[in-house]
């Protein structure tokens, strides 16, 4: 690994290592570039990770405290964990699902196709699929998407064989083992799936595309990285024109550093990444780095989620097996006759028995809860993910009233569903139903949201400097050398899980800079 | 559509299909058991009110086919952190005695529909959101529990499931290959 001195001046300095970021990383060394990559949390591996969902818990997720705020039942249920995403190498990328779905092309164009929605903050991207469609190529090579360049899908296990039959007796058309980032196949020197049930936990076979054992040690092995662990940034600091000039951070030791840079990118999940510019304010940018639109924070996204668990006279196990290996496609649409725009996915889910009694029903007990909880081996499930509505007033803010342990202000997440939002949720609940009564369900369960995994919009893209906080490249309207490289940049959510998207966004990001950089107009 | 569930449970119990009629019952811990030796395994709680609050436990998750040893640790959980922290001691010694003045006779004494009542009408409280919150880790996080409920965790170790019945569900016919590919 390459080693590169605090007033290195000519790195480029990313921060966070997970889907954007530790793929930026790579594909930015593998031109040749120098960059410090800095990561809040530690190095884990396949073999430290753990099948058991707490234990994995406390090892992956960011627990660093946040606060809420809005109707959201996360608020109540969870009011310090508005997100379950991670800190470590490979951020998320070692807790995602490895839904890998791409865009569709009216997803990019929002505004024009929905419409002015009361409430809505609606853009269209100032990206086409056209532009994308070689960089999701791109990606899903990298990632090794099944159903995408010759690799079989995945077989399904016992809770895709429920969802499936159901599937069809409702009469949807579109339903398979998903395009799954998870090697149906040896391939790109990574295992086959083995069905071990803890995709969430982080893959202990490795057949699971993540940063951590992929893009990283790819761009180690070129000598053009240094991977900091346990760097926590705290500021990005600019110089007298207004350029992003280094980062200050908490090094392992609690001790702060500073490391210069040519290029700043920032990959910290769409909390963090609004949070750093906010703190990062200064005299020349007092109400916080790139927010000269204000929407530094703004439009936060999560998905409309939800989950329905449905319980059968006949066991399931559920449990066993690739988590998200399927997927209903037929209501990822538009058809604004359903009594919403926008569409949405149905995916296999499955929990272990423990997050089962967290987040079944969150704050539930007595016998109905019981008497779900006892019939665990019966049951089959799956998740509801579609695009929600972006909204000015869902972001992330400073809670100077609370802080964190290096004294910072923390982030407080505000959320409020959305008509739409409301509306797609009940549809979809009565999908995943149908779906499931019509193979003998006795009985189904409604499951809320749990903390967010699909975080987005928080500095988004736009056209016009006024709109957005980046543009089509992520690169920031207001600080020409500072970048967004993560799912913040999103302008609108799409139904399908972002990974995918983010990666694309980085490969096609890291091609920008690189010629950027190589015309000295970086 | 909970109700449907009442009548499944009744169903899975009586045809023996679910593992709920497996018995492991471990060794009991001492504290379970009458007698002096029940002090010896707390740290801070009298006797009398870490037997309110197992079966409080035990109306919070009623689970028949799980033991009282199996909610012990949930128990012993409480009295830890009573043990580090007297205001969580308080908490449970003042919400016991409002358990057992609840309906004139001690609360343990109650049948579990109106020890249900009696819950029902502090679920709000910060005892009941203290021992409910406790167990949602302390009982299904309980190895002992997963055992009994049919839970298998770890799958690793065992070479993940794909030869032992990721796809053994034989009473719904197999999806077509298109859908689903054999495995490798």
């Amino acid at each position: 690994m390459a080693k590169f001195a605090a007033d290195d001046a000519s790195v480029v300095v990313i921060i966070g290592s997970g889907a954007g970021g530790g793929t930026l990383a790579n594909e930015l060394c593998q031109q040749g570039i120098d960059v410090v990559l800095l990561e809040a949390g530690q190095r884990q591996s396949s073999a430290a990770f753990i099948n058991d969902e707490w234990d994995s818990f406390a090892q992956l997720a960011w627990l660093d405290k946040r606060t809420t705020s809005g109707s959201w039942r996360i608020a109540k249920d969870f009011p310090n964990l508005p997100a379950w995403i991670c800190k470590t190498v490979g951020g998320t990328t070692t807790h995602w699902a490895g839904a890998s779905l791409r865009f569709h092309d009216w997803e990019f164009r929002a505004r024009s196709t929905y419409g002015e929605i009361k409430g809505a903050n609606l853009l269209d991207w100032p990206v086409t699929l056209a532009e994308l469609e070689p960089y999701y190529a791109r990606a899903e090579d990298k990632m090794g998407v099944t159903r995408t360049n010759g690799i079989p899908g995945l077989p399904g296990n016992n809770n895709f064989k429920v969802f499936y039959n159901g599937a069809i007796k409702a009469g949807y058309g579109q339903c398979h083992t998903g395009r799954m980032a998870i090697n149906s196949r040896p391939r790109a020197g990574r295992n086959s799936c083995l069905q071990l049930g803890f995709c969430f936990q982080g893959c202990k076979s490795g057949a699971k595309w993540s940063t951590l054992y992929t893009e990283i040690p790819a761009a180690e092995a070129t000598d053009h990285l240094e991977l900091r662990t346990g760097a926590h940034v705290s500021r990005i600091e600019h110089d007298a024109r207004g350029r992003a000039s280094g980062v200050v951070y908490f090094d392992a030791s609690g001790v702060e550093q500073r490391q210069k840079a040519r290029v700043v990118c920032v990959a910290g999940n769409s909390i963090e990444t609004p949070r750093l510019l906010l703190l990062s304010a200064s005299g020349k940018f007092p109400d916080g780095l790139a927010n000269s639109s204000g929407q530094v924070g703004r439009n936060y996204m999560r998905h409309m989620t939800g989950s329905v668990y449905a319980v059968f006279d006949q066991p399931v196990h559920f449990y066993r097996g690739t988590v998200m290996a399927g997927a209903i496609l037929d209501e990822a649409r538009n058809d604004p006759g359903r009594g919403f725009v926008g569409g949405y996915e149905m995916e296999t889910l499955s929990l272990g028995l423990p997050f089962m009694g967290a987040f079944l029903e969150p704050g539930g007990w007595g016998p109905d809860f019981a008497r779900m909880m006892s019939l665990y081996t019966h049951t089959a499930g799956m998740w509801l993910v579609g695009e929600d509505m972006p909204q000015e007033s869902n972001r992330v803010t400073l809670n100077t009233a609370v802080k964190d342990q290096w004294g910072l202000p923390v982030p407080n997440v505000h959320f409020d569903d959305h008509p739409n939002d409301l509306a797609m949720r009940e549809h979809a609940y009565r999908a995943g139903t149908r779906v499931y009564e019509a193979v003998g369900a006795v009985g189904v369960h409604r499951t809320p949201p749990y903390p967010s995994t699909h975080n987005l919009g928080t500095c988004r893209m736009s056209a016009k400097a006024e709109d957005g906080v980046c543009d089509a490249h992520g690169r920031t309207h207001d600080v020409p050398n500072l970048f967004i490289s993560d799912g913040s940049q999103f302008t609108s959510g799409g139904a399908e899980n972002p990974t995918l998207t983010i990666v694309s966004l980085a490969i096609r990001q890291a091609e920008y800079i690189g010629a950027q950089m190589a015309a000295r107009a970086l | 559509m909970l109700h449907a569930y009442l009548s499944r449970r009744q169903f899975l119990l009586h045809s023996g299909s679910a593992v709920a009629g497996v018995a492991v019952l471990g060794s009991a811990p001492a504290f379970l058991l009458p007698g002096p030796a029940w002090a010896g395994e707390l740290k801070t709680l009298a006797q009398p009110v870490a037997t309110t609050l197992l079966q409080m436990c035990r109306a919070i998750f009623p689970h028949a086919e799980l033991d009282d040893v199996h909610y012990a640790p949930w128990v012993q959980g409480l009295d830890a952190e009573a043990a580090a922290d007297p205001a969580v001691a308080s908490l449970l010694g003042d919400g016991v005695r409002t358990l057992d003045a609840a309906r004139g006779k001690p609360f343990v004494d109650l049948e579990m529909s109106t020890q249900l009542e009696v819950l029902r009408g502090i679920e709000s409280s910060a005892f009941f959101q203290k021992v409910r919150g406790k167990g949602v880790v302390a009982l299904y996080g309980n190895k002992a529990v997963w055992a009994r409920l049919g839970y298998e965790g770890a799958s690793w170790d065992k070479g993940g499931y794909l030869h032992r019945g990721f796809n053994d569900l034989d009473w719904l016919p197999d999806p077509p290959e298109e859908a689903s590919p054999k495995p490798a």
